[in-house]
C-alpha cells in the first residue's frame, strides 16, 4: 500500500483495468462462502447487492448459444443464436478469515445454464419477491426446485412503496411454500434490512444442515 | 461515476473469440475452481513463458494479491467460464495458488457433509458474521 497509483488503476489489456489495492482481500482471508440472490426482473437483486457490498458491485457476462438453452427459449427472437446473460455480484468480508460473495441471478429458466455451478456449495438462495409482480416469482421458485433442489432458500418480500401488502399466509399459499420456508420482509435499498434478510436465510440454512447431520 | 460506467466507455475488449483464449477447450482441467474460489500468485519469481497468452499474463498480474476468480474475471472483462479455464492452467503450471477451502469442501475430506453443501463451521461463521453487521 502507499503507492501513488492506488486510486488510478492502470490499463492492462485494451478495455480492462487492474484492480486497485483497495479491491483486494485482506491477506488473512482463508475461505469464501456465497449466497445467491435470485428473483424476477426488477425484483431488487442488484439494489440489495449494492446496499450490502463493500465493493462497487461488479458484473460478469456469459454468452450462451441456442443449443445450450433449448430452441423454445429463443422462439421469439428470430435469427438470434446466442444471447448474453449478466450476473451482478458483491462482497462482504465477514471476519478476518471469511469472505461472503453475493451473486445476483436472474431466475428464469434460460438464464440458469451458465450459472448452474453457482448453486453448488452455496449457503442458500434469497428469493426476492416484488408483490406487484408476484407471478414472476413462480418461475423463479420453480426453477430453484428443478435446478438446485438441495439448496435451502428463503423468500424475502422487497417492500416497494405502493406495492400491495399481503398477509404471510396469503403469500405462502400463492407461492406454494413449505411450512418451514422462511418468509421475510426487507427493503433492498436499506443495508441493515438487507443484512437481516441474509442472516435469516443463513440461520435457516444452518438449521437445515444441522438437522441433516443429526438425522 | 462508478467503475462499471467507466468500463462501458471502453471498446469491446474481446475481439478474440473465447475458444482461442482457452485453446479450444470449453472445460477446465480441474473442477475445484469456482467463481468464489480465492486465488493468489504463487509468489516465487518464476516467469511465464514468452508464449503465454495475454489473458494468462493479465490474470496472473490481477492475482498478485488475494482475489476471487469472479472478481478477477470482472475486472479483466473475461467471461467467468473462460477465466476458470485460464486459472486452471496457471494453477496446474504452478504460477497461481488456490487459497484455503472451497465452500463445497473440495480438496478436503468432509465425511459428514453431503457433496455440494458448505460445512457447519462455515455456515455458523456466515450467520454470526452477518448478525454482527446487522
Amino acid at each position: 500500500m502507499g503507492s501513488a497509483s492506488l486510486h488510478s488503476p492502470a490499463r492492462e489489456m485494451p478495455g480492462t483495468y487492474a484492480a486497485a489495492d483497495e479491491h483486494y482481500l485482506p491477506d488473512s482471508v482463508e475461505r469464501s462462502a456465497k449466497i445467491l440472490v435470485v428473483g424476477g426482473f426488477g425484483a431488487g437483486k442488484t439494489t440489495l447487492i449494492g446496499s450490502v457490498s463493500e465493493i462497487i458491485p461488479l458484473r460478469t457476462e456469459e454468452v450462451i448459444t441456442a443449443a445450450s438453452i433449448g430452441t423454445d427459449d429463443l422462439a421469439g427472437l428470430p435469427g438470434k443464436e446466442t444471447t448474453t446473460v449478466a450476473m451482478d455480484f458483491g462482497r462482504i468480508t465477514l471476519t478476518q478469515r471469511t469472505v461472503l460473495y453475493l451473486f445476483g441471478m436472474p431466475g428464469q429458466k434460460r438464464f440458469w445454464n451458465p450459472w448452474h455451478a453457482l448453486a453448488e456449495g452455496a449457503v442458500g438462495a434469497l428469493v426476492l419477491v416484488d408483490t406487484r409482480r408476484l407471478e414472476e416469482s413462480f418461475e423463479v421458485l420453480n426453477q430453484l426446485e428443478l435446478q438446485a433442489s438441495e439448496l435451502p432458500f428463503a423468500v424475502a418480500v422487497n417492500l416497494f412503496p405502493g406495492g400491495p401488502r399481503y398477509e404471510e399466509e396469503e403469500l405462502r399459499e400463492a407461492m406454494d411454500l413449505l411450512p418451514q420456508t422462511p418468509v421475510l420482509c426487507c427493503d433492498a435499498r436499506d443495508r441493515a434490512s438487507s443484512i437481516r434478510a441474509l442472516a435469516g436465510l443463513a440461520g435457516y440454512a444452518l438449521a437445515v444442515e444441522k438437522e441433516k447431520t443429526s438425522a | 461515476m462508478s467503475a462499471l460506467d467507466r468500463f462501458d466507455e471502453l471498446p469491446d475488449p474481446r475481439p478474440v473469440p473465447s475458444y482461442v483464449v482457452t485453446g479450444g477447450r470449453a472445460r477446465p482441467t480441474r473442477n475445484t475452481i469456482r467463481p468464489e474460489t480465492l486465488l493468489v500468485a504463487a509468489g516465487d519469481a518464476k516467469q511465464l513463458p514468452v508464449t503465454a497468452s495475454s489473458e494468462k499474463r493479465a490474470l496472473l498480474k490481477m492475482c498478485r494479491r488475494l482475489l476471487s476468480l469472479v472478481e478477477a474475471a470482472a475486472y479483466l472483462r473475461l467471461p467467468v467460464s473462460v477465466a476458470v479455464v485460464v486459472a486452471c492452467d496457471l494453477v496446474d503450471e504452478g504460477f497461481l495458488r488456490v487459497t484455503g477451502e472451497s465452500p463445497s469442501g473440495a480438496g478436503r475430506p468432509q465425511p459428514d457433509t453431503p457433496p455440494g453443501r458448505p460445512d457447519l463451521d462455515l455456515l455458523e461463521e456466515v450467520l454470526h458474521g452477518l448478525r454482527k453487521l446487522a
